[in-house]
């Protein structure tokens, strides 16, 4: 059958059809996106719908453009210390996460000692404690000895809080690395530390990027223990500052430089993850394969 | 014999080791249990001892006066700031905790020290062969690498995770509330009485079946829209009538760089009154006066479910795609020439496949969303006030509802209960899962 070259109607119909939709999809999606960007370059400062003025219409461009919110940013609101707060926390969870989950996942992943399985067990039950069920006692902790405020200590929950995932995700990684590498250092006289050091770091070197990739963007973007835990503006991280900047009810409401400070953020967040792409469907793998 | 340097040894550390002549190995438990006694002199027994503070647990050492302290809960609260010597019931409740923790971690070389001088007695009493005090110390060394290894891990694990657990469910048998605020007053053991005032009073139990059903509404309805409009794009973005699907494709997850935190509050920001969608609506004279989104249960609810959709359509178009590319076209021609139409392929092959594929990204998207904190706080705030809930508005989810319980009305006993009562429910749902899945692996 020879096929048909001429005007199909039905065919062009539904080809308008389909197109009319994923136009109207790609506004919907895209709108907010483009609203964020102009917005951030916008010079009114009010409500969102007063920011719009200045707009062509519903187009989010502004008719005059201007650097002055991310001038107020940094002059008016605490921004340089909140990116300041956030690095620190992030930088000392990286490590700290890094040190202490490799070593534990390495232990449960290759060494068979007394309390093994127990241990492993405990994990996976504490696992299912959501980590909101524990703020009362977390807050009560920090109040005890005295930690309210201090962002040097905060990171140390997350520290905490995510060795069951994240030992989990470490061990399932390392699970997968032969067994004869370590049989054969072993033979060689090598200690417990150097299998560790020579061997299985090395190989894990995917996974602990993941990890401590993840350890880092986490911090950036939590709101829920900075906001229990921290209390005065120059102790702010991103998320704090942020959410009062864009919250309506609160004094410091200036959706400008909100979403002037939402750009900050998200250009450096966006490049990183499309370098780090790669290692993401490596630690999905690596949950996937948790099993005993 | 060996039952009595047990003994021994259970009296005074190491002194069975030094009875069996092993005198480094019982240098070494009685210089531990020398440190556990250190720290119960050294953090107050001792000046309790020397008579420098009144005889009463609390001037004891940590461990003495944690256990009291969680027994009690105090006894002396601060009712003006001129009382000097007072009780702080909730540090009190941490301390014993901490202190119990502490006594766990030494009761482990406690037990070891016994059963050592038991075996130890035992063997020799049988002629067998001893290891020389090298050997001990090489051996001891090797064996200990693992535990010396997890124990930064485990004292994070204990203080951040396991205590406050712990903590949280113990206050769901006290009064710990904004009416008990230590050390102005005493926090009490009342037994289930939080639990019985929740399943008694109306107020209470009739705001967790709201918030429960809207929970549960929610996370399967947020997740149901979120799959369906995802699954619509594929199949329109896959279609052989669209030429370029990967551009397509790369507008929609285009948003993925923007954090979800950031779309939220930007989001919240659309919707207020004078937001950017009641502008448009006025631009384009559909409306006369703007409309107040956040101030009905009906329109906030679905705002909550647009925005949710919005953010979550795309991931499930990506897999929902993944999925496509590897539907088998040979099945499709031989369906064909059994004489199946392109509706019946669709209903009999597309879509089955796709419901295996997917179900268990559902069950994780149902999960994700029964606690999904940030799209309720950042976007309603959990509003609109409902004056017939305590303390929770219409869109509130257990875990908000929860949290403001905690951060904004200091209701921590019934915090507490909630929290218990979800963990039931959510530490059963998993366990059945894990079964399950076990069970799956198995076949």
């Amino acid at each position: 059958m020879q096929r048909k070259k001429s005007f199909n109607l039905g065919r062009f119909m539904a080809w308008l059809g389909v197109h009319i939709n994923l136009v109207i999809m790609a506004i919907i999606v895209l709108y907010p996106v483009l609203w964020l960007i102009g917005s951030a370059l916008n010079p009114i400062r009010g409500t969102p719908g007063a920011v719009m003025a200045d707009n062509f219409g519903p187009i989010p461009i502004p008719r005059t453009l201007t650097l002055a919110n991310f001038q107020r940013l940094f002059y008016e609101h605490d921004f340089g210390l909140w990116y300041r707060n956030s690095l620190i926390i992030a930088v000392i969870n990286t490590v700290g996460t890094v040190i202490v989950h490799t070593f534990m996942g390495f232990v449960f992943a290759r060494l068979q000692f007394r309390g093994r399985k127990s241990g492993l067990l405990a994990i996976m039950v504490l696992n299912m404690f959501p980590s909101f069920l524990a703020m009362v006692a977390i807050y009560s902790i920090f109040l005890t000895f005295g930690w309210l405020n201090n962002i040097y200590v905060l990171p140390l929950i997350y520290i905490g809080g995510g060795i069951p995932g994240t030992m989990w995700l470490m061990r399932g990684y390392m699970l997968n690395i032969p067994k004869s590498l370590d049989e054969a250092a072993y033979m060689d006289g090598a200690s417990k530390m150097q299998v560790f050091t020579k061997v299985i770091f090395p190989l894990s070197k995917p996974i602990i990027i993941f990890v401590g990739f993840n350890a880092f963007m986490g911090p950036w973007m939590d709101f829920i223990f900075p906001r229990l835990l921290l209390r005065s503006s120059e102790n702010f991280t991103i998320a704090i500052g942020l959410f009062n900047l864009s919250n309506p009810g609160d004094a410091a409401w200036d959706i400008t430089a909100f979403t002037a400070g939402a750009l900050i953020i998200a250009v450096p967040f966006s490049i990183v993850f499309f370098v780090f792409q790669r290692y993401f469907a490596l630690g999905i793998a690596a949950g996937a394969n948790k099993g005993e | 014999m060996a039952k009595v340097v047990a003994l021994m040894s259970a009296v005074i550390w190491g002194s069975g080791q030094v009875a069996n002549k092993q005198y480094v190995k019982g240098l070494f438990f009685f210089l531990i249990q020398m440190l556990m006694v250190g720290i119960e002199l050294g953090t107050g027994t001792l000046r309790l001892i020397l008579g420098q503070v009144p005889p009463h647990p609390r001037h004891a050492g940590m461990f003495t006066e944690g256990i009291w302290g969680i027994i009690t809960l105090g006894t002396i609260p601060r009712e003006t700031a001129a009382v000097r010597v007072f009780d702080h019931s909730t540090m009190l409740m941490l301390s014993g905790l901490l202190a119990i923790s502490i006594l766990v971690a030494f009761s482990v070389f406690y037990i070891w020290n016994i059963r050592d001088a038991y075996r130890t007695r035992k063997d020799m009493e049988r002629g067998a062969h001893r290891d020389s005090v090298r050997t001990w110390i090489k051996k001891l060394m090797y064996d200990s690498f693992e535990y010396i290894a997890i124990a930064p891990g485990l004292a994070f694990v204990v203080l951040f995770s396991v205590i406050p657990i712990l903590f949280a469910f113990l206050v769901a048998f006290t009064n710990y509330n904004m009416h008990n605020i230590p050390p102005r007053h005493l926090v009490e053991w009342v037994g289930f009485a939080t639990f019985i005032e929740v399943i008694n009073n109306p107020l209470w139990n009739q705001t967790l079946l709201r918030v429960g059903a809207w929970t549960v509404a929610w996370a399967f309805g947020a997740t149901f829209f979120a799959f369906a409009v995802g699954f619509m794009q594929a199949i329109l973005v896959n279609s052989k009538l669209v030429r370029y699907p990967k551009f397509w494709r790369g507008m929609f997850i285009l948003p993925w760089a923007v954090p979800a935190l950031v779309s939220q509050m930007l989001f919240r920001n659309f919707f207020v009154t004078h937001g950017v969608v009641n502008r448009i609506l006025l631009d384009i004279g559909l409306i006369n006066y703007p409309i107040v989104f956040f101030a009905s249960a009906g329109w906030s609810r679905a705002v909550l479910l647009i925005v949710q959709t919005w953010l979550g359509f795309a991931w499930f178009m990506v897999m929902i795609t993944g999925v496509m590319t590897t539907l088998n076209p040979e099945i499709y021609e031989a369906a064909s020439i059994d004489g199946a139409g392109p509706w019946q392929q669709f209903k009999r092959l597309t879509l089955p496949t796709i419901f295996a594929a997917i179900s268990p990204l559902l069950i994780m998207g149902v999960a994700g969303n029964f606690n999904n904190f940030g799209i309720v706080y950042f976007v309603t705030e959990g509003g609109p006030r409902n004056p017939a809930m305590f303390f929770a508005g219409d869109t509130d989810l257990l875990i908000t509802w929860v949290y403001r319980l905690t951060l904004d009305n200091r209701m921590y006993n019934f915090a507490s209960v909630m929290s218990t009562f979800i963990f039931i429910v959510i530490a059963s749902v998993s366990v059945w899962n894990l079964r399950r899945t076990r069970a799956f692996k198995e076949e």
